[in-house]
């Protein structure tokens, strides 16, 4: 176990591991950007951590300075990285990876599984709305993208406590615990191997499939390259928007006038859910510094890693007015919750339909309900920031 | 003939990275490609009902990749 010694000073000793950045990080960004907006920790071997909107969009687009060869703050760096296109890419090799995926995650491809995303919803809130309360985050908001990332790859949704398990292990437990980390990513890589075996007697209309037909430059992918990408699409797509249904629904029912005013107003959900994948939005990612350079007029050196805190970003007043409060009905509304630059988030339009959806049935289904004071909300820790534990009370 | 306008929108294809943002926004003006980018619609011109939207398409598109140009 290691220990956890106590901030000094988070301007140079932050931990985003940290308690008091799990329970409630803004208040030490809001910090930071006045006085250091690009701090410097020596922590996980060292790493910087920019908080204004202007250092981190600068950062996301300097693909030459800052690589994506690593995308977690963690204790171990091992040489070579773990590799799992398009993510952890660089240009030139990032570009055709990512056109390989692109086209299952158009707003078109997302359209057709958004019936189905529906009835996944109807029949999780069928299971607990006798009870007149739940927990929104194991019961509800979790339950979701796993089973629509299972119909897209074709995996069994029954194979879902595995796919969390390993998730929580890489992103949570990986970034104190290498071991942990290799053996969730060794039993992952044998899970996909497993299923590619199958696909190689049998093909089948899904994802993987495809990915195994996929041509680059007439050859196929390498064994790797596909079991990397399929490892990067279940952790990439679950976890994160887990973390944003469930933050949205904490949102809504701590704050009875926004719930009120979207039960009242369905046309306004559009723009609501862009309003709280800004103010709550869950991925944080890295970057591995290869050159010295400057940000904003502070030098960062290589060595260092760079916690590249879109989160933050997105709470910076010289972008956002008022950009401490959830403001529902905000029309301009630049936010970065899916990324910025050559690395924007594949499943942006599958994210963004999941958690419409979500919302939508939760509200239609159970348009009152609020926080149960009996117990706490948990929040996950590190990379991606979500309730875990969200207990609602309703009827 | 729809009411003239004096607005043209465009969308910079090499900043464009397929947040879809501005086809969320305004649907009649942005299309989107197999790979998700966005393209105007024909020649760009904004039909006066439409201007708003293409000010607040411009406003949300996180890379600056759509232009609204006066003419
Ligand atoms: C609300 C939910 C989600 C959020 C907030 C989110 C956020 C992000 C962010 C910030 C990045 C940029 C990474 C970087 O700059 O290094 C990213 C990349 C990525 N995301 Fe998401 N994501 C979400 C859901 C999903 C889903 C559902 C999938 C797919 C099943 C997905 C797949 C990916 C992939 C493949 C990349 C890598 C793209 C690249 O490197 O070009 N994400 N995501
Ligand atoms: S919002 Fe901007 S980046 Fe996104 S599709 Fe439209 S033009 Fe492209």
């Amino acid at each position: 176990m290691r220990e956890r010694p106590p901030i000094a000073d988070w301007a140079t000793d932050f931990d985003h591991t940290d308690p008091l950045w799990t329970e409630n990080p803004f208040p030490i960004w809001d910090g930071l950007r006045q006085k250091c907006p690009v701090a410097h920790s020596e922590r996980y071997l060292g790493v910087y951590l920019p908080t204004t909107y202007e250092a981190v969009r600068a950062i996301a687009y300097d693909t030459e300075h800052f690589s994506s060869r690593r995308v977690m703050v963690r204790n171990a760096r091992p040489e070579p990285p773990i590799s799992s296109p398009p993510i952890t890419s660089d240009p030139p090799h990032h570009r055709p990876a990512k056109l390989l995926l692109l086209p299952y995650f158009t707003l078109a491809a997302v359209k057709k599984l958004e019936s189905k995303t529906r009835d996944v919803c109807n029949e999780l809130i069928e299971r607990f709305i006798g009870d007149k309360h739940c927990d929104a985050a194991a019961q509800y908001s979790r339950h979701i993208p796993v089973r629509v990332i299972a119909l897209m790859l074709g995996i069994p949704e029954k194979d879902s406590d595995y796919f969390i398990k390993w998730i929580h292990e890489i992103l949570e437990l990986g970034i104190t615990d290498n071991t942990v980390l290799m053996k969730a990513i060794y039993e992952m890589s044998e899970y996909f191997s497993g299923q590619i075996e199958l696909r190689r007697k049998k093909p089948t209309d899904d994802l993987i499939t495809s990915l195994m037909q996929a041509r680059h430059d007439g050859k196929p992918l390498s064994a790797e390259h596909v079991v990397g990408t399929l490892r990067l699409l279940l952790i990439a797509g679950i976890d994160t928007t887990w973390s944003a249904i469930g933050a949205s629904l904490w949102h809504l029912a701590k704050t009875p006038s926004d719930r009120k005013r979207l039960v009242a107003e369905p046309a306004l959900i559009p723009t609501a859910i862009e309003e709280l994948l800004r103010a709550y939005a869950p991925v944080t990612m890295a970057r591995e510094v290869m050159k010295e350079t400057f940000v904003c007029g502070f030098a960062v050196k290589p060595g260092n890693m760079v916690l590249l805190s879109f989160p933050a970003a997105n709470r910076d007043p010289a972008m956002f007015p008022e950009a401490d409060k959830v403001v529902i009905d905000r029309e301009n509304n630049r936010h970065a919750a899916f990324g910025l630059g050559i690395h924007r988030c594949v499943g942006s339009n599958l994210a963004r339909m999941e958690l419409t959806v979500a919302i939508e049935e939760w509200l239609n289904c159970i348009p009152e309900f609020r926080l149960d004071p009996s117990s706490p909300v948990t929040w996950s820790e590190g990379t991606v920031r979500g309730p875990r534990q969200l207990p609602i009370l309703f009827g | 003939m729809p009411p003239a306008t004096k607005l043209r929108i465009r969308v910079d294809q090499k900043k464009c990275q397929g947040h879809n943002r501005c086809h969320q926004i305004a649907p009649s003006l942005f299309e989107l490609d197999e790979f998700g980018n966005a393209h105007e619609i024909g020649d760009g011109r904004v039909p006066a009902a439409m201007e708003e939207k293409a000010w607040l398409a411009k406003a949300n598109c996180p890379e600056l990749a759509v232009d609204v140009i006066e003419d």
